[in-house]
């Protein structure tokens, strides 16, 4: 499987999916339109001449400043043919949702959850989209450009009071 | 709800637990449990001593790695890596450089590829070398972690030779390495090199043929290929249910198609066959570092690093003699090597799975963000599906069989 066969099929069947398409050192990276990329994702998946049934990677970036904000960067395997491509799509700010493909790949469930987590992406149709590396209560998503990198403030007992004052989870 | 593809979260087995609806008991095991390798908290879902759903909650080693990566240039967040797999920096050196090398473009002399394949499976052995010594410390097989941990100390030496540090080795850097290896080095491998295939001799006469290891092993943790490769297991553990993907043969990097070895298999996806897995995995190691140490005499002295100047600093030697490597020295440590717009991902094959490493570049000496696919984390969602109807001293057996590292699921 090269990249050009690859693009040619996914073009018969989905004339309109694709945005981009860029080859950078050899590796295919496709822009698809929010609109398709469930549709294309599953195509990839099942098709017998394909079967990029392997999810290796899904992760989200922030490129603030750029429209849309959110990109969710995926990369699919096919252990057949033994070829990785790249699927990306964009979110944007002000609703950044983005299907979920959790129900087409079980590895999906974590790595969405991350990307929710850190990122603020929303996945929808994901199981359950809940914070896993931060704390439940914990407001807002580190990872985010216009979040400081800062340290946390670690509370004592001598100090808990005053640290817990200007945390808003602690109001409630 | 058995044998669905489904990854629970602790929500979902506390939560009816706590309003009364179930008959089953909910059991709390960690973050602080020896059997949990790390500060991993399960939320076990029990019907007398047996699993009925099990939900990992992670999270507890979550310091950001990937966000204070972003506020480093790229040769600062090498020492980041480190962190991540603790019982395997070098691989994560190895991804980290290999990843941004991509965006750079740059050519990596052979040397310094045949030293850094050599390392990196010195480094799988010595990571499987804990995961056979904790695993069978966990089944109560006391002694084979001794023995486990006085080969791996010898490794652990090696690392010390080359890089100063025992685990935070931080030596494979962009463009090449931290420094030349010593003249100690080819003898000192070799003397290694030399016994280790007996020594995996004396680990499986303990364990293999062992009544007691059968029976805790065994049918233990089964898991299908094709589940396998929907929850994303890799390495080992994908390995073991008959899949021979190895991204060393399917992806080869760093030259390993050139490398003669074999990529073993097992079949019913139980602890058994991925404890006979990783142990066949060491010895196809040894037999790859035999190959790198006899191509690293053959090649004799030569360049550690990649010779793009602007990539790597010159040697100390040329600084005090050339203005212009003087100033390459100045640029680079001062403000950073800037990779052209773009992103790149790169996955190698750690002792615990695909490891994978994203890096987007907006053109400035400070990566735009690095994500890293942790093989740890992502096997980890296996774990219901494996443990599910055991009993609770299997689940235990499993988590020591999956070798999840509690610093890079949380990275």
């Amino acid at each position: 499987m090269d990249n050009q066969t690859l693009l040619n099929r996914i073009t018969s069947r989905f004339p309109d999916a694709i945005v981009e398409s860029t080859e950078f050192r050899g590796d295919l990276s496709l822009s698809v339109r929010p609109e398709h990329y469930l549709a294309l994702a599953q195509f990839l998946r099942d098709d017998p001449a394909l079967r990029y049934t392997f999810l290796e990677n899904l992760c989200g970036v922030d490129y603030l400043g750029r429209t849309p904000r959110f990109e969710v960067v995926v990369h699919l395997v096919s252990m057949q043919h033994l070829h990785r491509v790249c699927l990306k799509v964009g979110a944007p700010e002000e609703h950044p949702h983005v299907p979920s493909l959790t129900p087409l790949f079980a590895t999906a469930n974590y790595q969405e959850r991350e990307a929710y987590d850190l990122l603020g992406i929303v996945f929808d149709g994901h199981p359950s989209l809940t914070r896993i590396l931060m704390p439940d209560d914990w407001l807002g998503h580190p990872q985010r450009k216009d979040h400081p990198l800062v340290e946390e403030e670690i509370a004592f007992t001598f100090n808990q009071e005053q640290i817990y004052a200007h945390k808003p989870f602690a109001k409630q | 709800m058995t044998n669905t593809l489904h990854v629970p979260t602790p929500q979902e087995i506390t939560e009816p637990a706590l309003a009364g609806k179930t008959e089953t008991m909910v059991l709390n095991m960690g973050p602080h449990h020896p059997s949990t390798h790390g500060v991993l908290r399960l939320v076990v879902e029990l019907d007398g001593e047996v699993v009925v759903n099990v939900a990992p909650d992670v999270g507890y080693l979550h310091t950001g790695i990937e966000k204070t990566m972003e506020s480093k240039t790229y040769q600062k967040a090498v020492v980041l890596t480190d962190r991540m797999d603790y019982l395997a920096p070098l691989s994560n050196n190895l991804c980290y450089a290999l990843a941004v090398e991509k965006l750079l473009g740059v050519e990596i002399p052979e040397r310094v590829q045949v030293i850094r394949v050599l390392l990196v499976e010195l480094q799988r052995i010595a990571s499987h070398l804990v995961w056979l010594g904790t695993h069978a410390l966990d089944l109560a097989a006391m002694s084979v972690f001794l023995y486990a941990f006085r080969e791996r100390e010898q490794i652990l030496d090696i690392f010390e030779l080359v890089s100063g540090a025992r685990m935070m080795t931080s030596y494979i850097r962009v463009g090449g390495l931290a420094y030349d290896v010593p003249a100690e080095f080819l003898p000192t491998v070799d003397a290694l090199l030399r016994i280790m295939p007996e020594r995996i001799d004396e680990y499986e006469s303990l364990l293999t043929g062992n009544p007691l290891w059968l029976e805790r092993t065994v049918g233990v943790g089964v898991i299908d290929a094709e589940s396998a490769i929907a929850y994303g297991l890799t390495g080992a553990n994908l390995r073991a249910t008959g899949v021979p993907y190895d991204v060393r043969k399917a992806m080869p990097y760093s030259g390993y198609e050139t490398y003669d070895f074999e990529i073993p298999v097992g079949k019913n996806g139980d602890n058994y066959d991925r404890y006979r897995v990783r142990m066949a995995e060491m010895r196809q190691s040894v037999k790859i570092a035999r190959q790198a140490w006899e191509r690293l005499s053959a090649l004799g002295p030569g360049p550690y690093t990649t010779l793009d100047r602007k990539v790597a600093p010159p040697p100390k030697s040329e600084i005090t003699h050339s203005m212009e490597a003087l100033i390459h020295h100045f640029k680079l440590w001062t403000e950073g090597f800037k990779p052209p717009r773009g992103d790149a991902y790169v996955s190698i094959e750690s002792p615990r799975g695909i490891l994978g490493c994203y890096v987007v570049s907006d053109g400035s000496p400070k990566p735009w963000r690095v994500h890293f696919r942790a093989p740890s984390f992502i096997n980890l969602q296996a774990l219901a599906h494996m443990a599910r109807g055991r009993l609770v001293a299997d689940l235990v057996a499993l988590i020591a069989s999956l070798d999840p590292v509690l610093g890079e699921v949380d990275r």
